[in-house]
Parts: C-alpha cells; structure tokens; sequence
C-alpha cells in the first residue's frame, strides 16, 4: 500500500496491466482432491497464486486443554514455502502468517457444524506454493473446497477474494503490483446462501463511497468464485462415478 | 499427536508376504515404485521441481540471491539445503520448526549434492571475497507414503537442474543457468527381519529395523550415505545396497533424463 | 435389487446446495433457512416421501451404540486398553468389560499394543465419550488374515441389502469376512482368494454410486475364482 512508483496501474481506458478492466478478477482454477493422506484436499490458482489445502479431522484434539467439550475446534495453518516470494522468506510462521492463519479459523468454523463434534479438532493446513497478492484469500477459498472434499458437514462453502484501489480505481482482486502501489486493499470473505461477511480486512485510504463500491465487487465476485469452488467439488465426484460406469 | 499404531495383522501380512518374495502393493523387494517428475512449475522460484515417487510427493524450490562469502571461502558460492515435513503431507507430522526427521533429511540431501559437486560452486562467485551467489534449496514434504529421502533428493536435484541465475533481477550479468556438473542420486533400503526393500512405502518404513540411503554419482562412486533405524545392517545386507544404489540411479538417470 | 426410485436420480450436491425450495422436509444432512432445504455435506441428493436429505459420500466414523467395530490397541493403561476405533475419540476398554479375570495391572498379559479385537460400542454420551465391550459373542481377539479399510459411508454398500453383497462375498471367495461399522473389513482365509475379496471390496467402495453393483461384483469374482456351478444369489 504505501509503496511509490511512476508505473501507469489503470490507463485512461480503464485497462489494467494485466489486461483486466477494474471489475474482473484474475483467471482462476481450482481442483478438489488433490492429495493422497489428507481426509479433503484442494488446490487453486488465482492468477499467479498457487496454493495448496488439506484438511485432517474431525481428530482427537492435540494439545487436550484446546478441546471443547460442546463443540469441535477449528485449526488453520497457514504457510508460505520460501521460494513463494521474490525475496527467500524465512521458513517458519511469522507474525503476519499467525494472524491470518487465525482469521480464517474463525471465517471457517462459523460454517463447520462444530457441535457436531464435541472435543474433536478439525486441522486445515495452507501452503502458499507461490504468492502474487491475495494469498490469504485464495488460501480460504481452497481450505473451503478441503473441508467439504473431507466430508465434513458445513452450512457452506466459502469464497473468498479482495478488492481494493489503485490510480485512484476501485479494482476487484489487485495484483501484486496494485497491491504493492495502490492505495487500499480490502479481502473479505462470505457465507453465499446469505451473503454474510466471515472474513473482512482493510487496510489504506478509502472514502465511504469507494468503500461501498468494494464491496458489492468482491461480493459480487465471491459468487462467482463460489460458482467454481461447486463446480470443482462436482467435477471430483462425478468423475469417480464415470470411472465406474466403464 | 498420537502415533498411528501398526495393527499386528496388517505386519504379520506383509511379513508373510516378504517370505515369498511379495510386497503389499504387488512389487518384487527391488522393484521402484512409479517416478515422476515436473520442473519449473514455480515462477517466484529460480528452480523448481515436484517428484512423486508412489503415492509420495515432495517439492523443491531454489532461491539464488547475491550475499557475502564466508571468510574461508571466499571465492566460493554458498549451498544450504533445508526440507519441512508439513503437517499436510502426514497426519503424524506436527508443525513447528523442523524436528530431528527433518534435519537429517535435509542433511543426507545436502551432503549427496554437496559432496559430489553437483553445483559448480566456484562458479558462484561474483566479487571474489566480497560477493557470492548463494543458492537456498527448500524442501517440502506434500505427501508423506515413504521414502522421503530419495524423493528429496530426487526434487532437490531436478530443482538444481532446473535453476537459472537471475543476474538480470539484481544488476550483476545476465541471467544463466546454475552451473550444474553431474546428477546424485540416492537409492533407499529398509530392512524388514532379514530382509531387504528397496524404496520403501510409509507402512513399510514403520516396521523396519534399519534402512540405508546410498548416493552415487554419474560414474557409480559413492558420494553420501546414511544409515538410519536402530538395527544393524550386515556387510553382505551394506554390500547388495552399494550394488543396488549404482544399478538403481543409471534406472532414475534414464527417468529424469 | 436395488432401491431404484432412491437411487435414479443421482446428484451429486455440497455444502450450502439447494435441495429443495416447495417445502419439504430436512431429513439426514440438511437444513432449512428462509423456506429452503439445503445440504450440509458433500453427497448425494436423497428423497425418502415428504424429506430430501443427503447421503454422505465421505466423512469420519461417528461411534453408535450398538455398533460392531475392529479396534487397535494403541495404549495400555493398569485398568484399561485405549482402542484406536477409526474415530475422533479414543475407545477405553475397562478390564470389566474383557471375558477373562484381569488384576489391576495385568492388562498387557491379556492384550498388548497393535494387538486387533473386535469390540461392540456399548455407549457413547454427549460429550462424546465412548464405552466398548468384548463381552459379546462374536467378540474377541483376531490374529491373521488382512484388514482393508473403506470409507464408513461405503460400509452400507459392502453389507448390501440385508446382508446380501457380504454373503456373496464370502460365499464366492470361501473367506472369513467382518465388516466393522468403523470401516475396517476383516478377511481370513486362502491368500489367493483373500485378495480376491480384498478386491472386490476396493471395487464396492470405488463403484458404491453405481447401480448393478452386485452383478458387477459376481462377475468380478467368477473370472477370477472358479466358482463350481455358478454362484446363486440365496433369496
């Protein structure tokens, strides 16, 4: 957000660098059942994101003074692998992946029907394989796909992606540049059935009005996103009873 | 974390299939499982490679960034190798910084590319005794069915064949590929009773006694070895596994190209 | 054979589908927000007379009471065994609910880690915690043979209707088979016809959505076991 650079994000067309006008999102493709151990398992690609979920669980809850008697417990991890960024990131969580791992526990478990499970702990683990702005959002919406490829009785399946400002623009879904020159970035987070914000952030310069406009884009867009995280999961189960029919 | 229990049974089955020569999944003791390999698929990383070998699956990214050498090497590049066992790739593994598993991992994948000078580090240097290129090898465990060492190795080495040097990204040359001189590979044994497998899945390592990781070179000279377990392994068991790890790395050779 | 007007229309849904919205009723895995019924698990749509529900096509193993269940033995306490039942919670096995006299501290004479029994479920209360038996006839301590594990949604399809698929199976393959609720499938018998019904059983699991599914298996079973005058399904 506070970085400086002569670099035209928006040009007097209302065309952005990537070839995107300010209401699309990057091209986004999403997988569900991606790997072998892991109970629910998905993989997406938001533009030049790649990121990985599994999810393990409902399991007997580690450490026990963690459990809940009513209710299970959901637990989200969310890593970025070193070779993920520009710069080598150091291995290990740091104080921005600890945060975000916490907000998208907190958007996921008000969908999971927890007290299904009393005691139990639901794991969610997010590997970002290559990060280019909105990270956390395409980790939650893979996490989403993970949970319901797992099995695990949920209200819905949550989409997730941001919006935000550059060159003075109100933009859906900013890439790495625009996140990195803009002027605002606002992901957030929605139950579709009712349209129910799970995760919001911002952070910037935004008036009320410009705030407005970012919101009903991104919801807009996580409709969208939700259309695919579906069709993702569909294709998975469907494609299994093909296999079979041969 | 509890530790997932062996149940009685399912040992005893794949003991009794050992005696006839028989591995639960239908291979002969020497037989490899299934190997493949993509590269290049991270674009933020200089070098990449995803490896799966079975059910297993391991990626490996490089990073090259311009640093300064250490005071008694100085015209000399740096290599470190690091490896993760994520809590994703098994439901044993338990996040955190990397247990002892994951150091010697990345320990016995270090030495095989490190000792048979597989990156041309003298190459490396760009100032000399004032600035190197330092080469970071990651590695992640995705999937955890078994021989993570050979397939470490194996993702490590195709990321290093993979890497380009970004000359051009921090104002010192062109772009290049890293210097590469030849390919390690690492071969893994276990041993079950008396006998020995060869790449061995996760239920199999689980009631191994001993297992031995051999890397050889282009030429079939050994350059690492590990052995791990607390059982012993005989001369005759460590001599077949020096033979299997050459017959087996020309077999890999051929599938990496 | 099968429950064809259950069955016909089978479409997969996931979490937040809407199931219906002319004002049925829940039944299994749905709820109704606003006049609709919508799904709260990935499966497939289920109308039984006035309810649509969703049968689940994954998920983990909820312990019932009643339930016959092949446990691991995973810890071993001086009063207790804690049983590994393919949960989210462990299984203790109190001494007093093992078919022989056991003195406190005496528990690994009788059952030692990685050892496998056949246990029935016989409580589980709300915070979830289990009590399981041995003291039952069926109940006991198996040694040999193989376990394969299946999805425990699938677990319906392996028994097939009263009992008829498992019968055939063992029948046609001359194994000893128990399928536990929890998943974990038991077979005993010949090597060759153990993997055999091992296969078939991957068969049931992968092609549980499929119709047929019996004659499938038959016929999968005939080419590769002779069968000495075709196998008769009992009826």
């Amino acid at each position: 957000m506070s970085g400086h650079t002569d670099m035209v994000l928006v040009d007097e067309n209302g065309m952005r660098i990537d070839g995107r006008t300010a209401e699309q999102h990057r091209p986004i493709k999403i997988e569900a059942g991606v790997l072998d151990n892991a109970d629910g398992s998905a993989y997406v690609e938001i533009g030049k994101n790649k990121v990985l979920a599994a999810v393990y669980g409902p399991r007997e809850c580690h450490p026990r003074h963690l459990q809940d008697p009513t209710k299970a417990i959901v637990q989200c991890k969310y890593n970025m692998e070193t070779y993920s960024v520009s710069d080598r990131k150091r291995p290990g969580p740091d104080r921005r992946s600890i945060e975000i791992s916490k907000i998208i526990s907190e958007a996921l478990e008000k969908v999971v029907l927890t007290e299904l499970y009393p005691r139990a702990s639901i794991d969610v683990y997010i590997e970002i394989l290559q990060a280019n702005a909105g990270t956390r959002c395409a980790g939650l919406t893979a996490a989403s796909v993970a949970l319901a490829d797992a099995g695990i009785p949920m209200r819905d399946i949550v989409p997730a992606i941001a919006a935000g400002k550059a060159d003075g623009h109100v933009l859906l879904d900013l890439n790495k540049e625009e996140d990195n020159y803009g002027q605002a970035d606002v992901p957030i987070a929605i139950i579709p059935s009712t349209d129910e914000i799970v995760l919001l952030q911002m952070d910037g310069n935004m008036t009320r009005e410009e705030f407005d406009h970012a919101i009903e884009m991104a919801v807009g867009a996580c409709h969208e996103v939700y259309d695919l995280q579906r069709d993702a999961l569909k294709r998975r189960y469907s494609a299994n009873r093909e296999e079979v029919s041969e | 974390m509890s530790v997932e229990m062996m149940s009685e049974i399912k040992r005893d089955h794949m003991m009794n299939l050992l005696e006839q020569g028989k591995r639960v999944d239908g291979r002969t003791p020497t037989d490899l499982r299934k190997i493949s390999v993509e590269t290049g698929l991270i674009e933020s990383a200089d070098g990449s490679a995803k490896v799966k070998i079975g059910k297993t699956v391991v990626m490996a990214g490089v990073k090259i960034i311009p640093g300064t050498p250490f005071p008694d090497t100085p015209n000399i590049g740096v290599l470190t190798t690091g490896a993760e066992l994520i809590p994703m790739a098994h439901p044993t593994f338990e996040s955190g910084p990397p247990g002892e598993d994951a150091i010697e991992l990345a320990r016995v994948v270090d030495r095989g590319i490190r000792e048979s000078g597989m990156v041309d580090v003298e190459a490396l240097c760009i100032v000399p005794g004032e600035e190197v290129w330092m080469c970071f090898v990651d590695i992640y465990a995705i999937n955890h069915d078994g021989n993570l060492f050979d397939a470490a190795n194996l993702a490590a080495v195709c990321a290093l064949k993979n890497a380009t040097i970004p000359g051009e990204q921090y104002g010192k040359g062109e772009n290049k590929p890293l210097p590469i001189t030849c390919t390690p590979i690492s071969i893994t044994e276990c041993k079950l009773g008396n006998h020995l497998i060869v790449d061995p899945n996760f239920d199999e390592e689980q009631i191994s006694s001993a297992r031995l990781t051999v890397t050889t070179d282009d030429n079939g000279n050994f350059r690492a070895m590990q052995k791990g377990g607390r059982g012993s392994i005989t001369l005759e068991e460590l001599s077949q596994c020096l033979d299997r790890a050459v017959e087996k790395g020309i077999e890999i050779r051929k599938i990496i190209g | 054979m099968e429950k064809r007007n259950a069955r016909q229309t089978r479409e997969i849904v996931v979490p937040g589908d809407v199931l219906d919205e002319t004002g049925m009723k829940p039944g299994d895995n749905a709820y109704v927000v606003d006049g609709k019924v919508r799904a709260s698990i990935t499966g497939v749509r289920n109308v039984f007379q006035n309810t649509v529900g969703v049968i689940p096509l994954k998920g983990c193993y909820m312990p019932k009471a009643g339930d016959t269940v092949i446990g691991v033995i995973n810890d071993i306490g001086p009063s207790n065994w804690m049983v590994d039942i393919n949960a989210p919670y462990p299984a203790p096995l109190h001494v007093s609910e093992v078919p022989w006299k056991v003195e406190f501290g005496d528990t690994s004479k009788y059952l030692g880690m990685g050892n496998v029994v056949i246990l029935k479920i016989l409580s589980v209360d709300e915070s979830r915690k289990i009590q399981v038996t041995m003291k039952d006839s069926g109940l006991r301590r198996i040694t040999g043979g193989r376990i394969v594990t299946i999805p425990c949604s699938k677990v319906s399809r392996v028994i097939g209707k009263s009992g008829s698929m498992i019968s055939m199976l063992k029948n046609m393959t001359d194994c000893r088979i128990t399928v536990g609720q929890n998943g974990r499938i038991w077979i005993d018998g010949d090597e060759e016809n153990c993997d055999v019904a091992a296969e078939a059983i991957a068969m049931i699991e992968n092609k549980a959505q499929s119709g047929n599914l019996t004659d499938a298996v038959k016929e999968f079973i005939e080419g590769r076991i002779p069968q000495e005058e075709g196998y008769k399904e009992d009826e």
